[in-house]
């Protein structure tokens, strides 16, 4: 079955090119959406081969009845099974990042502006575990496909089938598109604790550990991509406000996780991981960190935003000229 | 097609599968023996703890056994594995082990598979109309089954299953009205011999004992209906004829072997009438006619008696189409061998009666002054007619002429033709039915089991064979009125022939009107009907070429509008209630002054504000509107029943006519 719709598919990719990854919310018409009988419609037409047999036979009126009845309802079948599809509006959905070796999970949104429910869209990308969702009437839902990553960098979502048997399942209705749907992956992370950098300045750990609420130096307003655990959680109780904890920083030492820090004798990738170990213990500390790459540089800072674009520098990370990087940053943004 | 693949099933859905699978079974429960229900029901049962508790499922080869033990029960109890009555025992055994290992959607399908394939099986049965309005119930049941075998995100409710189930069914039904008139017909059979549809059929036999008519009499199932494209002839001349008996062993009269050929032309007056014959099946092979018939029905012959016998016997109920002349003379030179027959009597049997015919023998020898002694006997004496005549003796006759003289028509018969031969004139009982009863709701005739009659023939020099009825002698009501009508009150009659309730009445006419509508157009539409109505409907050349371009063409047609139908709704995407209701206030204020309509950005707050200041009077009601349109559509609340209650705020908005 698999060869046959692979067969298909080229088939549609012969008539209708691939256009390509599309942005905006691609909706569903009546060329893109192709429907065939499954196996089970196969089996039931055979049964009803048979029920005609029987009903000539032994001139049975209500066999001949039945036998149209059914197959009357073999073709509304195709009919529901096609409307369950059409005028969907497909539009990318949200999609986080992840490390390598976990899965990204990819949001379709469906949305559907006709006035009745679609039931069991299904969404299938090789590779990853057939995921379904339903529809209300004039409603949007989002199917979650988990696609397990391997290696860092962007990962494409692809081509895809969005596909429904519903409401009889004697047919197979799809549509193949391609949405403009990528995942940041970023390294794997080292297993372990590998020591940070700066820890040849034993007592910087201590020192780091120190900035605790002794240096606390004032309350600002909350700004998105504070960490949480600087929020003033009891000022918070008292006003409907969040506040944002500032601590001195001079005692606090800055780190640079630096590139010609990792070992030299390691893989490029394996480098990466290092550092992506370490931007995550940094992290963890809570004190402020820079990153050191090839022919880039990420000044110092903390909170989730920084540390977003520490690993996604690792992710676009071209690691080919190590020496002279010239990274592709179209897709990454400078903080 | 990755998601298609089978899954496992839960509890809910396989306990609806087998409500549903067991009511299709419902109506073979007794028909197979004892033991497939039993096995069945105890499967059924078995599979419902099984999925109730989450218990896992017997192993595969104790399944094979169980097969092999199936098969070999079922060739017990039939002697066959084929044959239509084994072949459906050993369906219903197969799918209740199938219930055994039904774990995946992919068996639910085989189920739900092999449960529409039940439906023809029950059909085989009956094809009543209370059949087939339970089975569409059920198979409406299969159909929500598979419906919600779909589902694979959220769990469906039954009202929803149920209710695509029947849309679905529902636009198929114009499908399958096409499919049905217009889809080639072929006759079957196509292979073997269908079996006999029902056991314990009724209806006349080739032997007549004392009783054998009366107790026809107390069943009311239907002999057959005749639909007549001229008037209906009066009821006396109603006389369709059946076996015919020369044999008597004293009690008992036989058809015996019937004479071959008509002797000689029958010779006819006037225009015979026509009309069709819908026949139910009665397992034997006579096909009846108004006498005398003056055509045969093809693959059936006409007998020296002119009884006509069809090739097979009547299986299925049949039609067919016959023409008659009521006005006739037949069997004027009739062989000696056949008289000689016809005046044959068992000695010692009814000496009282023989004693009688030999001294009417020894007063005339005109054959028809004794016809006529005969019947002012019946006439004269105070015979009755009666459905429950005394238990008779050895010699019957003798017991009834001169003892009971109560009696039904076969008892009048009989002892008519006794005399006659007794006196030497040739005679012979004929056996049929005598009437019927006219529905007026459909005009046609229905001719029931308790419309059995017999009659007698005699041979008249010159004259050939003519019909004498004895029991029109002795109560003319009978064969003018029909049976209901002679006899007197607290016969046990069945009750759907009693004349006596009109509501009862006219209900009855209904139901076999609808009935016999049933029979004609659903179950017996056949390739014949089918061409006929083809020509009627004005195409000349109605072969199955001309059908299939017209099947296609009609289908097509219906299609398209099927399409309209189903996708109407994904052109034209309802707007939502509550912004229909909201576009109205817009439309009411505009109507105020144009420059109060909303505008594209503007939200409920920013609106209530603006139109609020120009007509303050309105201030509060337009301030409740937007707080309840701001409250549903951002909020829990349901949606269309604030949009119900926006539309009626809106509707009663008092506005200024004219502002600022």
């Amino acid at each position: 079955m698999a060869r046959r719709v692979a067969v298909g598919d080229r088939v549609a990719d012969w008539i209708f090119p691939p256009r390509g990854a599309e942005r905006g919310p691609v909706m569903l018409t009546q060329r893109r959406i192709y429907i065939i009988p499954s196996r089970q419609g196969w089996l039931f037409a055979a049964t009803l081969m048979l029920m005609l047999l029987g009903s000539i036979n032994y001139s049975l009126g209500l066999g001949y009845v039945l036998t149209f009845l059914l197959a009357g309802l073999g073709v509304v079948g195709m009919l529901h099974t096609w409307r369950n599809l059409a005028h969907l509006q497909i539009q990318p959905g949200r999609v986080d990042p992840v490390f390598a070796g976990e899965s990204a999970r990819f949001g379709v949104v469906l949305i559907n502006p006709a006035g009745f429910g679609r039931v069991s869209i299904g969404c299938d990308r090789a590779e990853a575990v057939v995921a379904f969702a339903d529809v209300g009437p004039r409603d949007a839902a989002t199917v979650a496909v988990e696609v397990p990553t391997v290696a860092r960098g962007m990962l494409p979502f692809g081509r895809f089938r969005l596909f429904t048997g519903y409401p009889v399942g004697l047919f197979y209705a799809w549509s193949r598109l391609e949405l403009d749907l990528t995942a940041l992956v970023y390294p794997k992370p080292e297993a372990g604790e590998p020591a940070l950098p700066v820890t040849a300045d034993r007592d910087g750990d201590a020192g780091l550990r120190g900035r605790g609420t002794d240096d606390f130096a004032g309350l600002r307003d909350y700004h998105p991509g504070d960490p949480p655990r600087h929020i003033a959680w009891k000022s918070a109780a008292r006003s409907d406000r969040l506040y944002t904890k500032l601590f001195e920083g001079s005692s606090g030492r800055e780190l640079l996780l630096d590139w010609a820090d990792t070992p030299m004798a390691n893989a490029p990738e394996a480098r990466l991981s290092r550092l992506a170990r370490w931007v995550l213990m940094a992290d963890e500390r809570g004190c402020d960190y820079g990153l050191q790459l090839p022919g880039r540089r990420i000044p110092p800072s903390n909170g989730n935003s920084h540390r977003h674009a520490c690993l996604e520098a690792l992710a676009l990370f071209d690691a080919r000229g190590t020496g002279n990087p010239g990274v592709p940053t179209a897709t990454g943004e400078q903080p | 097609m990755r998601g298609f693949e089978p899954r496992p099933l839960d509890t809910g859905r396989v306990l609806a599968l087998l409500v549903c699978i067991a009511a299709l079974l419902a109506p073979h429960a007794t028909r197979v023996p004892v033991w497939i229900t039993s096995v069945a029901a105890a499967a059924f049962g078995a599979r419902a703890v099984f999925a109730w508790r989450g218990y896992g499922m017997p192993p595969q080869w104790m399944l094979a056994a169980l097969a092999v033990v199936a098969a070999a029960g079922i060739w017990v109890s039939y002697g066959a594995l084929f044959g239509r009555d084994a072949a459906v025992a050993l369906l219903i055994l197969m799918l209740a082990l199938k219930l055994m290992e039904l774990r995946s959607t992919r068996d639910a399908f085989v189920l739900i598979v092999l449960g529409y394939f039940l439906v023809i099986t029950a059909f085989l049965y009956s094809q009543s109309m209370p059949t087939a309005l339970y089975l569409v119930a059920c198979v409406l049941g299969v159909t929500a089954c598979l419906v919600a075998f779909q589902y694979r995100q959220q769990r469906p409710s039954i009202l929803a299953t149920l209710r695509t189930s029947a849309a679905m069914l529902a636009q198929a039904a114009p499908l399958m009205l096409v499919l049905f008139v217009l889809f080639p017909r072929v006759q079957g059979p196509l292979w073997g011999l269908p079996q006999a549809t029902s056991r314990g059929v009724t209806g006349l036999s080739d032997s007549m004992a004392p009783g054998s008519l009366s107790n026809l009499s107390l069943t009311d199932g239907v002999a057959f209906r005749v639909d007549f494209t001229a008037p209906i002839p009066a009821s006396g001349q109603l006389y369709w004829r059946g076996p015919v008996m020369w044999e008597f062993d004293g009690r008992t009269w036989r058809a015996g072997e019937s004479p071959g050929v008509p002797a000689d032309s029958i010779q006819t007056t006037g225009d015979p009438i026509r009309y069709s014959v819908t026949l139910e099946a009665h397992e034997t092979h006579w096909l009846f006619a108004l006498d005398v018939p003056a055509q045969v029905v093809d693959g059936s012959r006409l007998t020296g008696d002119l009884q006509m016998i069809a090739a097979r016997p009547v299986r299925n109920r049949f039609r067919y189409d016959m023409s008659s002349h009521l006005s006739y003379r037949f069997g004027v030179d009739e062989t000696a061998v056949n008289l000689q027959r016809a005046r044959r009597l068992p000695p010692g049997f009814n000496p009282r009666a023989l004693a009688l015919a030999g001294q009417w023998r020894s007063e005339t020898d005109s054959a028809r002054a004794i016809v006529q002694r005969a019947l002012a006997m019946f006439r004269q004496q105070p015979f009755y007619y009666t459905l429950v005549p005394p238990e008779l003796g050895r010699d019957s006759v003798d017991e009834f002429l001169f003892d009971s003289r109560r009696g039904f028509c076969e008892h009048f018969a009989s002892s008519f033709v006794f005399l006659m031969r007794a006196a030497g004139v040739a005679a012979r009982v004929v056996t049929g039915y005598q009437g019927g009863v006219v529905n007026p709701l459909g005009d046609y005739l229905i001719v029931r089991q308790s419309e059995a009659h017999a009659w007698a023939e005699v041979w008249v020099e010159g004259e050939g064979w003519l019909r004498v009825d004895p029991t029109a002698a002795v109560s003319p009501q009978r064969i003018d009125a029909g049976i209901a009508a002679a006899l007197a009150d607290g016969e046990p009659l069945p009750l759907l022939v009693r004349t006596d309730n009109a509501f009862l009445r006219q209900m009855r006419f209904g139901l076999d009107a609808m009935a016999n509508g049933w029979n004609q157009w659903v179950l017996g539409y056949s390739p014949e009907r089918q061409m006929r109505l083809f020509q009627r409907v004005g195409f000349s050349a109605a072969n199955w070429q001309n059908l299939v371009i017209a099947l296609l063409a009609v289908t097509g047609l219906v299609l398209g509008v099927l399409s309209i139908v189903v996708l109407r709704r994904l052109r034209r995407a309802a707007p939502d209630p509550l912004l229909r209701a909201w576009d109205l206030l817009s439309r009411r204020l505009a109507a105020v002054s144009p420059r109060l309509a909303r505008r594209p950005h503007e939200g409920p707050e920013d609106y209530l504000r603006r139109t609020a200041a120009a007509c303050p009077q309105a201030r509060d009601a337009l301030g409740r509107i937007c707080r309840l349109y701001a409250d549903a559509r951002y909020g829990p609340a349901p949606q269309n029943q604030a949009a119900v209650e926006l539309r009626r705020l809106i509707r009663n908005l008092k506005l200024p006519s004219a502002v600022r």
